[in-house]
């Protein structure tokens, strides 16, 4: 059993949670994910880490309660115990190779960046940031952001914050600007496929973090295959990051829909608090 | 000394019909009677062939001698002397290839039914035999196992049996590896498999679950931490065919089917890990795990389940037995049959496959006959849910975070004669040495390690 340690609200249905898990927490670095369970008839769902703290021995996921066993999630409280908590998982990032990046997050994706943007700060070579949200409430991690970006822009889809529009507007306006290496995305995969579409007309490499439909998370399964340049990795173990300018996104947006019919069904069920 | 003919006691199995409705066991076992008058057909020769045949050399006319006798606990401590797993071996390993293909009895009338008495034995002491305290002083010898599949279980049994402290590390939050994500519950009930787990943390063995080696602890530390390590992580990667349209919904490996299915139980009606439910389910490849998806899938309600396979009968990997089996609730076979592309809808849903017709050719390297093209022979198979069952590649977590170990160019661990790896203290078996292959072959690769590691830490 793996105790939540803290509870963050976030934005209404979002929630962060430090969980003890000390073995993770001591190998975790950033862009690696980890797979949990909330009980003994749990589905195994993966999220990235967003923090880890070795000391602590916690690691921290950010969960929006969006299908069954987030909702599930949002029922528990600081002291409660997950059933199974397993990472960390996937490659981590790696960023090494570049200078002048751009960060850019997406929804609860922000999160995952945060952890690169304090790296790259410490290595002196702070990231502009661009955060967008659907709304006001959903932008997180903003004073954190400001305090490790070089730059911090904020969007907001309908314009209830900073400014209206979307990541790919702020990013169009920078590229034309400033000179960039590398774009580092995470988000919807609508978003990432987006941000790609952008940055590959302008030349600018761009690395993805694939959210993709996975069973156990070894590379055993083969459901998080992806198409990369044509060749079939799998987001478990090659990834999760990729290039995204050579991912099929049609097929990875596509595969991510595979049991949505289910999640639906489960989702009406979570709500009805079965 | 003329023999008296008997024929072989059948396995009972429930009906066809009616098994291929749900996921209870298909075979229903021997009762005492039929056990021992099937041990009684056993001509306890003076040079065993049967124990020649078993990759762990069951001590075979002593265990039938016993239950013969009605001597059944005995006959369970002569089996587990070399084997700590009957009641699985007795229902999934290949007999008809090993110990039965051996037995004299096969020359005059059918060979003994060496593996059905094995279950009844095995079943047996999981429900009678107290577990039995080793008089073996427990040793301050520390092994890691990485995995608990057949091969790290054997491993584990043999270790603790001779006093070591035995740690298993499973990535899962299950222990049992390929017996509880990978056979499913008609062919090898889950709670049999939970038993013999529950019999070795009994005998001392530390379980630990959520453990990816290589991921959450690194090889470097389990060297550092134990005085051996056995790598029996199992099969990895399932390797899919490389034609267009792979990447479709609705297609997926075995591996993933079945994980769902056994492991996360999506067979109940209110899981909430789904399933695909295909109407018109196709399996690629023609192994036991083929056989398997085929079967599950029926079980799942689809109206037709088809197996592809591009050789011809006699060159299918799987038990005649379970072939047999999946012919008689209903599963179709289109043999000499290759497949060359997925067709989907707009929505990117696999719809159907597109296969051509092949014939045998020479022989090749396997010493299978080739199949080659039926020229202009193409045809379309409707299709809802292709399961591709063809197999694994090693698994990549442990070698490619432990640069030292040495793999072959496919991946799979390098080990000597010895099981020992090309790193000192480090020893491996089953799948992950081997490739794809069977439980007990895993389970000889455990117990060989097992022996080569006590023997270093003077067990």
């Amino acid at each position: 059993m793996y105790e939540i340690l803290k509870i963050r609200r976030l934005a209404p249905n979002v929630r962060e949670y430090a969980v003890y898990a000390p073995e993770v927490a001591k190998h975790a670095k950033a862009g690696q994910f980890i797979i949990l369970r909330v009980d003994e008839n749990g589905e195994r769902v993966p999220f990235t880490i967003c923090d880890y703290d070795k000391n602590a021995g916690t690691v921290t996921v950010l969960v929006q309660e969006v299908g069954y066993t987030t909702m599930l999630m949002g029922r528990l409280n600081e002291g409660d115990c997950l059933k199974d908590f397993v990472g960390p998982l996937g490659k981590p990032t790696d960023l090494s190779g570049y200078k002048n990046i751009v960060l850019i997050g997406g929804g609860i994706g922000t999160a995952v960046i945060y952890p690169q943007a304090k790296q790259l700060k410490r290595e002196g070579k702070a990231a502009d940031v661009i955060v967008g949200a659907r709304n006001k409430e959903l932008i997180m991690y903003e004073a954190e952001f400001k305090a490790a970006a070089r730059e911090l822009y904020l969007t907001t889809d309908d314009g209830s914050y900073v400014r209206k529009g979307f990541v790919t507007d702020v990013l169009k306006e920078l590229l034309d600007k400033k000179h960039y290496d590398c774009v580092f995305a995470v988000g919807p995969m609508p978003m990432m496929k987006a941000v790609c579409n952008v940055t590959k007309e302008a030349g600018v490499h761009t690395v993805v973090s694939m959210n993709s439909i996975m069973v156990d998370g070894t590379g055993m399964c083969g459901g998080c295959r992806v198409s990369v340049g044509g060749q079939r990795k799998y987001a478990c173990v090659d990834g999760p990051e990729f290039d995204g300018h050579l991912i099929d996104w049609d097929e990875a947006i596509s595969r991510l829909g595979t049991y949505k019919e289910h999640e639906a069904e489960c989702r009406l069920r979570a709500g009805k608090g079965e | 000394m003329a023999v008296e003919k008997k024929p072989r006691n059948q396995m009972p199995c429930r009906d066809p019909k009616e098994r291929a409705g749900d996921f209870k066991e298909v075979s229903l076992g021997y009762d005492l009677q039929t056990a021992k008058a099937e041990a009684m057909r056993c001509l306890q020769c003076k040079n065993p062939l049967c124990r020649s045949g078993c990759p762990v050399s069951v001590r075979i006319p002593e265990f039938l001698h016993a239950v013969a006798n009605g001597e059944i606990e005995k006959a369970g401590e002569i089996i587990n002397t070399t084997n700590s797993l009957p009641a699985v071996c007795g229902r999934v390993c290949p007999q008809e290839e090993q110990c039965e293909k051996m037995c004299i009895r096969g020359k005059m009338d059918a060979p003994v039914a060496i593996g059905n008495v094995e279950r009844f034995v095995g079943d047996y002491m999981l429900k009678n035999a107290a577990p039995k305290k080793t008089d073996k002083k427990q040793s301050d010898k520390r092994v890691a196992v990485v995995g608990s599949g057949p091969s790290s279980l054997t491993c584990a049994a043999s270790l603790a049996a001779k006093g070591a402290k035995v740690t298993v590390f499973e990535a899962f939050h299950k222990a049992g590896g390929v017996l509880v994500y990978g056979i499913p519950e008609f062919r090898l009930p889950k709670s049999l498999v939970e038993s013999e787990i529950n019999k070795l943390a009994a005998a001392g063995v530390e379980i630990v679950t959520n453990t990816v080696i290589g991921k959450t602890l690194t090889m470097e530390e389990l060297i550092a931490d134990f005085d051996a390590v056995f790598i029996g992580n199992g099969a990895g990667l399932p390797v899919f065919l490389g034609i267009e349209g792979e990447g479709l919904n609705g297609v997926v490996s075995a591996n993933e089917y079945l994980t769902r299915v056994n492991l996360m139980k999506a067979y109940e009606k209110d899981s909430i890990t789904p399933v695909y439910r295909g109407k018109n389910v196709c399996v690629i490849g023609a192994g036991n795990v083929a056989m398997d998806a085929a079967r599950t899938a029926l079980r799942l309600n689809a109206e037709s389940v088809t197996v592809v396979y591009r050789r011809g009968r006699e060159e299918m990997p799987a038990r005649k037995e379970e072939i047999h089996h999946a012919e008689e609730e209903g599963v179709r076979f289109e043999l000499l049959t290759a497949p060359l592309k997925l067709v989907g809808s707009e929505s990117r849903r696999v719809t159907s496959l597109v296969c051509e017709r092949m014939t045998l050719g020479e022989p090749d390297a396997s010493g299978r006959r080739r199949p080659v093209k039926v020229s202009g022979s193409e045809f379309e198979i409707k299709t809802d849910l292709v399961i591709v069952a063809l197999g694994t590649s090693p698994n990549p977590l442990i070698k490619d975070s432990f640069k030292q170990l040495k793999t072959t160019e496919r991946g799979a661990i390098v080990v000597d004669e010895n099981m020992q790896t090309s790193v000192e203290k480090v020893y491996a078996g089953g799948d992950a040495v081997t490739g794809a292959a069977t439980v007990i072959l895993a389970m000889g690769a455990g117990r060989k390690a097992a022996a080569a590691i006590a023997e270093k830490l003077g067990l």
